[in-house]
């Protein structure tokens, strides 16, 4: 259920049972059979899509860090097939899902990770770096929570252009320590800045448990402090993402109003692949139970085969579809070129770039 | 033509801007109603209302972040930084993501976004108070910096920094706020990465950029007067881009160079041209390069000690004469 509501009513400490078919609720019952089953094929492509790509890592096919969402797919699945034309989305480095979900191809991420030319920034962002501007998608950042207030930049941009739209500007359990992110929440409430904040708590910062990093266990009550409506809600079904988010969105772009949204997930894998340790932190049967009642592929399953949307048939096609698609994408990646080395010096400056006729004055870069 | 002070030839460019373009706003701490802490911003306010010029509160990282934000969908946000050493705890947004989106994207984006506000000691505020981190922002690849060092390069390389399509800090200067210089009433902008030659001479090339060129300017005619040495003074205007070869043509003319800046001399502005007289212009060098930095200490609080610490007509006398030696 969606524990609620805003400032001093009193919340449990966790959102309770569900009590509700949330798929039955306006904004999912609207969904025609169509959209329904594209949620599903969402959710089954971001899934497939990052086992394949640990494959890769694991074959050494993909440098530095990666940060699988496996396990919270259903929250940006949910959030971004409420998308209107004017909203924007950003988020930090865990950020294929939400990549996939805009609609980025898997060959351009795939080669992203491989570090390859084809790849959404030409290779020279990596896993973490996803960026695709044409989808309203911001990327994909490293530093934790310093995507916060280039979020609100986005909703600020909104609004001073007179644009109805909101921006939805995601973030971890961990990253709501960051300073800069709590000037963004009163700048935000301050200024009347259509952003959604949605902090993504899987319970843990890297091997920190949230018990052990932030005083408050329930984050969303900060939005308090700074006079901002906030809701929590589960993270594992996507038509309660959907509805809960959908009430944070409308209420962003009709009422220019922040908000703080605590969607409670959890991530299957370690923080990163590197993170080997990550049954020490947390046990086994933690990560097994929630697999076995809560995982966000089978719960959208169950939903769309019991209300017919979804026969078994259709479902293993689409499952066997994504893994097609994943395992051409890793193909794709392989045999793509790396940018030629002329391109280490591109995309550092507009003005640069854009000197077709030569005009710039002075020296920009200082290579002996 | 009219003589105006810095700090009106700043404000002249912000208004200007602000009415050329819809696009372009002005943020900051206490820039709106209070009119500015420096008073730059003086009656702008009053005379474009609140969605031009907004007061935010003390957020230099949340206000930094958002006007990035904000301009990678088309707004041209000016932030003012009190003093520009407060932009040390915006670091992470400006030299983070205001330099890099556009890398890491592969060119989908772009950041235009201007910085501005002083960033000089001389002032007795102390260490934390009086950085010049001019160096430090041309060190990451994606911005621009340029520090005027009078009304007339005030104007003209704000007006260029907000029509730019890349970051640019402008590094102002609050004891050349109040100095007056002779700017015209027409429009006009002065480019990124083109220097000025401040005074012409035939013994030594004197390099410096913001204030410390009027002083090297000063110490310039008191060396012509005094001791008979004839100094050529460059005045960068822009740090990056960099005009090399202004300070390269006057260099291989003089063949000496002193170069005078008001920041620390480890990995200063002036350690980069150093290298770069000596990597192209080592044959036409008729003694060791020459620096006056500020002595390499935190600012000192107190008035005649920093007045020393920093670069002044008597310090860059000394290197002259050393430079000539
Ligand atoms: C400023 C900063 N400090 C530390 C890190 C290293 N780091 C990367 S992710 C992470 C944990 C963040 O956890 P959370 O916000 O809960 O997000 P999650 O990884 O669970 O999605 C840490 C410490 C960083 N990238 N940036
Ligand atoms: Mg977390």
């Amino acid at each position: 259920m969606a524990t609620t509501k805003k400032k001093t009513a009193a919340v449990a400490k966790k959102p309770k049972a569900k009590l509700k078919n949330f798929a039955t609720a306006p904004i999912n019952k609207s969904l025609s059979k169509d959209e329904k089953i594209d949620l599903y094929r969402t959710i089954v492509g971001i899934r497939r899509f990052e086992e394949r790509s640990l494959r890769a890592y694991n074959q050494g096919k993909i440098g530095g860090f990666l940060h699988l969402y496996i396990g919270q797919e259903a929250v940006a699945a949910g959030i971004v097939s409420l998308m209107e034309e004017n909203d924007h989305i950003i988020t930090a480095y865990r950020d294929h899902g939400h990549a996939l979900a805009v609609g980025m191809s898997m060959n351009e991420c795939m080669a992203e990770m491989y570090g390859k030319h084809t790849g959404c920034s030409k290779g020279k962002g990596g896993s973490m770096h996803f960026f695709a501007p044409d989808k309203n998608y911001w990327g994909g950042h490293g530093i934790v929570a310093g995507q916060t207030p280039l979020g609100a930049g986005l909703a600020f941009a909104l609004k001073y252009k007179g644009l109805k739209g909101c921006a939805m500007a995601f973030l971890g359990d961990g990253a709501v320590n960051q300073g800069s992110f709590m000037e963004t929440l009163n700048l935000a409430s301050l200024w009347n800045i259509p952003v959604v904040f949605v902090i993504e708590n899987n319970g843990y910062s890297m091997g920190t448990s949230l018990k052990r990093s932030s005083a408050e266990e329930n984050l969303a009550h900060r939005a308090d402090g700074f006079d901002m409506e906030w809701e929590v809600c589960n993270g594992h079904d996507v038509f309660e993402v959907r509805e809960v988010a959908n009430r944070a969105m409308i209420r962003a772009r009709e009422e220019h109003k922040p908000f703080l949204l605590e969607i409670r997930t959890y991530r299957y894998r370690g923080h990163s692949v590197a993170d080997a340790n990550h049954e020490k932190y947390r046990t086994k049967e933690e990560i097994e139970e929630y697999k076995r009642t809560k995982d966000p592929l089978n719960v959208v399953k169950e939903h769309l085969l019991s209300d017919g949307t979804l026969t078994e048939e259709l479902a293993k096609k689409i499952d066997q579809e994504k893994k097609d698609e994943a395992e051409a994408s890793a193909k794709f990646a392989d045999e793509s070129p790396v940018a030629p080395r002329s391109e280490i010096q591109t995309d550092v400056y507009w003005e640069v770039d854009n000197d077709s006729e030569g005009k710039l004055k002075g020296t920009y870069f200082f290579n002996d | 033509m009219p003589l105006i002070t810095y700090r009106e030839a700043i404000k002249q460019a912000l208004d200007e801007e602000i009415q050329r373009d819809e696009n372009v706003c002005i943020m900051g701490e206490e820039v709106a109603q209070y009119n500015g802490a420096y008073k730059v911003t003086e009656g702008l306010w009053a005379k474009h209302g609140d969605k031009r010029l907004i007061d935010t509160p003390i957020s230099e990282a949340a206000f930094s972040g958002l006007a990035i934000g904000a301009s990678m969908l088309g707004i041209r946000p000016v932030i003012e930084m009190m003093f520009m050493s407060f932009s040390y705890v915006a670091i992470d947004q400006l030299f983070n993501n205001g330099s890099f989106c556009r890398y890491m994207s592969g060119g989908l984006m772009n950041v235009p976004i201007v910085v501005r506000g002083p960033a000089n000691g001389g002032t007795s505020v102390g260490a934390t108070h009086s950085h010049t981190p001019e160096n430090m922002v041309a060190n990451h690849p994606g911005l621009k910096v340029v520090c005027p060092s009078n009304a007339y390069d005030a104007k003209g390389l704000m007006k260029a920094a907000i029509r730019d399509n890349d970051p640019v800090f402008v590094m102002e200067n609050t004891l050349l706020y109040g100095e007056k210089w002779e700017v015209p009433d027409e429009e006009y902008i002065v480019e990124l990465g083109v220097a000025n030659i401040l005074k012409e001479g035939t013994d030594l090339t004197i390099v410096s950029h913001g204030r410390c060129a009027m002083l090297s300017l000063q110490a310039a005619k008191t060396l012509e007067e005094k001791h008979g040495i004839s100094a050529e003074v460059v005045d960068l205007r822009s740090i990056r881009p960099l005009d090399e070869e202004t300070i390269l043509n006057s260099v291989r003319k003089t063949h000496r160079a002193l170069l005078v800046e008001e920041n620390k001399p480890f990995c200063g502005v002036d350690a980069q041209i150093s290298h770069i007289i000596q990597l192209k212009a080592f044959d036409d060098l008729d003694a060791p390069i020459r620096r006056v930095s500020a002595i390499d200490a935190p600012n000192f609080y107190s008035k005649e000690l920093e007045d020393w610490q920093l670069p002044n007509e008597e310090r860059i006398i000394e290197g002259a004469l050393k430079a000539m030696a």
